[in-house]
């Protein structure tokens, strides 16, 4: 399944992501598909490879959901690896996507699953329903 | 599964190669690495284990330029060859364009060739894809060694062994040295893009 996404369509994501996370404190947030394609990135990613973060993260969550598989649940919702300085949050979208999202720890996790909660909703009918 | 960004024009293709576990997946990915400039490659991942075996994979985004105004960037992933590592490689394989099959001409990895490609062509069936219809390149690596005491497989052999249904494109190679690594890439790239956009006009 080949996904083509016309300039409105990516405006609209970028709206989204810049409106519920970018302002709610995220340094970074990207959607990614499952095969490893970026998207879309947002936000100031600084010294950062988003290329390679696109595709370590589909691999990431793929690798975690066959965990999933091992303990008998389908998937996993979201991932998150908190760090020092920088903490990643990771949610699926649908089927076939995935929300990166960069923080720092002067933002609450909480906040950040919120956010992600609704955005996964918004975004979901974009990227045409459950890819 | 190729993506197509309108605001951007560009499309995104995965390209995985794929063969026998020390058959020279990596070497060519490493060798692509070192010989193209900065601007058009970004940089090159791998996780692999203590040894030099890929445990995941490699990844290598590239830059190809631009036809009718689309940019093309290509990713190439590569699997693990070892006969263990198959649920690593469905993983690898998930959402790809084109393949590269990286065939060993070692006279004693003769079967692994085979078993390889049997199980290409198994797990890109379960994810509802023909060996027939995808892009595919086959590459049989390690030409350079024609002539020394290794007993090596004749091309025409593996020509029979590996190509005899699938008739695809193939190339004599040595990804250590270079030789054939380029060609196979050009031509994976070329038939990819093709593939895609053929997709792409017949919605």
């Amino acid at each position: 399944m080949d996904l083509v996404l016309s300039k409105e369509a990516i405006n609209s994501i970028i709206a989204i992501l810049d409106e519920d996370l970018l302002r709610a404190g995220a340094d970074c947030v990207l959607l990614v598909d499952r095969s490893g394609n970026l998207i879309v990135n947002r936000g100031d990613p600084a010294n950062l490879d988003v290329v390679a973060l696109a595709a370590l993260s589909a691999a990431n969550f793929g690798a975690t959901a066959e965990i999933a598989k091992l303990i008998g649940e389908d998937d996993f919702a979201l991932l998150f690896h908190k760090g020092k300085n920088e903490n990643i949050h990771f949610t699926k979208v649908g089927r076939g996507f995935i929300l990166i999202t960069l923080f720092g720890k002067d933002v609450s996790l909480g906040v950040i699953r919120l956010k992600t909660v609704k955005v996964t909703e918004d975004l979901l009918p974009i990227l045409g329903g459950e890819q | 599964m190729s993506f197509i960004d309108l605001s951007k024009n560009e499309v995104q293709c995965k390209i995985v190669y794929y063969g026998p576990g020390r058959g020279g997946k990596t070497t060519n990915l490493l060798y692509i690495h070192q010989a193209m400039s900065e601007a058009v490659r970004g940089k090159m991942v791998t996780i692999d284990t203590k040894g030099d075996r890929t445990l995941f994979f490699d990844f290598l985004p590239l830059a190809l330029g631009k036809i009718q105004n689309l940019s093309i960037k290509i990713q190439l992933y590569t699997v693990p060859g070892q006969v263990m590592y198959n649920a690593t490689r469905k993983l690898v394989l998930k959402g790809v364009d084109g393949v590269v099959f990286v065939a060993d001409s070692l006279k004693v990895q003769k079967e692994k060739n085979v078993e390889s490609l049997e199980n290409l062509k198994q797990n890109l069936a379960d994810d509802g894809i023909d060996v027939k219809e995808i892009p595919l390149v086959m590459q049989y690596n390690k030409r350079d060694l024609s002539g020394s005491n290794i007993p090596i497989l004749s091309v025409e052999e593996m020509e029979r062994d590996l190509n005899r249904d699938l008739k695809v494109p193939w190339f004599p190679g040595s990804a250590l040295k270079g030789d054939g690594v380029f060609e196979t890439l050009r031509e994976v790239s070329k038939r990819t893009v093709k593939h895609v956009s053929r997709k792409l006009l017949s919605r």
